[in-house]
């Protein structure tokens, strides 16, 4: 593990000098601060930044990330000719990588929020909450881009592969997920709607939020079947469960298969 | 040093590394020749464990590899590019190595005089030639003052002064007992630099010997001439099966 940090330290000071990180963390400054300006601190700016939480973060972290760790390849080489293991380049990479990229978005959202306020202050709490779900977004998505590129050995396959992934989990998912709802609407679906959301790290995020928020004619089927079966704590609670699942499963095989491929 | 025995590697349908047998003795540059695509490369890379060989065994100073990672200790590596990330100084990549090697005394920084580095030392690596980065790459590989070195093409893309000093840096080493591994396609410098000759082609070992001896045995005046015939003799025996390779 101390090797693990003191990698992920120079790993962090090489992505901190990096530009796009920070036109990353600006573009949520920018977001937040136009929205507060000219909607004010309510709860369609709170809803409209969540929704571009659940599309960008996850985009930018599974492109950043891919391509991260196909430009540390020949570097990771030389490192690994080093007497440090596979395993401990690969948290290295990642810790320096995910870090940053975690507390980018939080960042840039919370800042405008520090400065104009919220007009309820009811909606403290979901600021809160907005944030720490970009920030295991973030990190699970990063972890997913370091599998993606562990899988794939060629690079534009694997930006494809995640492109692809982002595509699936953002946007198609509801869409099946939906239409298997409204093709067995005669079953009983509440138990694989459950299964379903569970299954989706980005729709995890989207209810864990909306139920704080409290606006269950927002939390479309699955929300409003996840209420009512766990109760606003619990559920909060099991999304949290599951979301770091998704952190720690695509982590530890991705690990995996780094140890046991050829470089 | 090193021996390698029965090692075979294959990339998917590709056998890269056939059944290879080879010892690399103490103290000695040893120079891996042979055609590219030959797998010199991939025997690098297995003795260095970025590639599973799918049989065989290597040791490394009488100690098989295993899996564990601490033999590497002893090794320096200087790859065929300086692939460093790009926002870090050379100074940074040094302090990383220090730091995940656990040791900051008794390090070897000649080379920063030799090439004239200390003036590059604090600029961000992406900003550097990459004849620059070479020399940082360099710099790298002898730091610790390991007992064996692997250098795959060391002077590639280094200015005729820079080639000079690292060549010096590396007979001075070789003088105080230190064994080399290196790849090359100049054989003026594997004429200056090798006394050991292990010539590969299509992933086995086709002579293994001292630099005279394989020009005594091929009858060319030079070395690349005795390359040369090495080269025809295995085209010789793919057109005639059975005939002998040890021709005079």
């Amino acid at each position: 593990m101390r090797v693990t940090i003191k990698l992920a330290r120079y790993e962090l000071r090489n992505v901190l000098r990096g530009r796009w990180l920070l036109a990353y963390a600006l573009f949520f400054l920018l977001v937040a601060e136009v929205m507060l300006r000219f909607v004010g601190g309510s709860a369609r700016t709170l809803l409209s930044l969540m929704n571009v939480v659940l599309l960008v973060v996850p985009l930018f972290s599974l492109l950043f990330g891919t391509m991260y760790l196909y430009g540390s390849r020949e570097f990771g080489r030389l490192m690994l000719a080093q007497p440090i293991s596979r395993r401990q380049l690969y948290g290295g990479l990642y810790l320096g990588l995910s870090v940053p990229l975690a507390l980018a978005a939080p960042l840039g959202i919370t800042v405008p929020f520090l400065v104009h306020g919220v007009s309820d202050a009811r909606h403290v709490p979901s600021v809160i909450v907005l944030a720490l779900a970009a920030l295991m977004l973030a990190f699970i998505f990063t972890g997913l881009a370091f599998l993606v590129a562990v899988v794939v050995r060629d690079r534009a396959a694997g930006l494809g592969v995640s492109i692809v992934l982002w595509l699936f989990l953002a946007a198609l998912y509801d869409g099946l997920v939906l239409l298997a709802a409204s093709s067995f609407s005669h079953y009983p679906l509440d138990k694989p709607m459950l299964a379903a959301m569970l299954l989706n790290p980005i729709d995890l995020a989207r209810v864990m939020f909306l139920l704080e928020f409290d606006v269950a004619a927002l939390m479309g089927y699955t929300g409003a079947v996840f209420r009512q079966f766990f109760g606003t704590g619990l559920g909060i609670g099991v999304a949290a469960v599951s979301l770091a699942a998704w952190l720690v499963v695509p982590l530890s095989i991705g690990m995996r298969l780094f140890s046991r491929k050829d470089l | 040093m090193i021996r390698i025995q029965g090692l075979r590697k294959s990339f998917g349908r590709l056998l890269v590394l056939r059944d290879l047998d080879l010892e690399m003795p103490d103290g000695r540059i040893t120079a891996l020749i042979g055609p590219n695509g030959s797998g010199k490369t991939t025997l690098i890379q297995c003795v260095l464990g970025l590639v599973r060989p799918d049989r065989g065994s290597i040791f490394v100073g009488g100690q098989e590899l295993n899996g564990d990672d601490g033999y590497r200790a002893s090794i320096g590596y200087m790859p065929q590019v300086a692939p460093f990330p790009d926002n870090l100084t050379a100074r940074e990549i040094i302090e990383m190595l220090m730091d995940v090697r656990g040791r900051r005394e008794g390090l070897d920084t000649d080379l920063i005089t030799a090439f004239d580095l200390e003036s590059e030392m604090e600029k961000p690596l992406r900003t550097l030639s990459g004849g620059t980065r070479q020399k940082v790459n360099a710099l790298a590989a002898f730091l610790f003052r390991p007992p064996l070195l692997i250098l795959d093409e060391p002077t590639a893309g280094l200015d005729p002064v820079a080639s000079r000093a690292l060549k010096d840096k590396i007979l001075a080493e070789r003088q105080a007992g230190r064994s080399f591994v290196l790849t090359s396609h100049l054989t003026s410098e594997l004429e200056e630099l090798s006394e050991h000759i292990a010539f590969i082609v299509d992933g086995s070992i086709r002579f293994v010997g001292q630099a005279e001896e394989l020009r005594r045995r091929t009858g060319a005046s030079s070395l690349d001439r005795a390359l040369t015939a090495l080269a025809r003799e295995r085209r010789t025996e793919v057109d005639s099966p059975g005939a002998e390779g040890d021709r005079p």
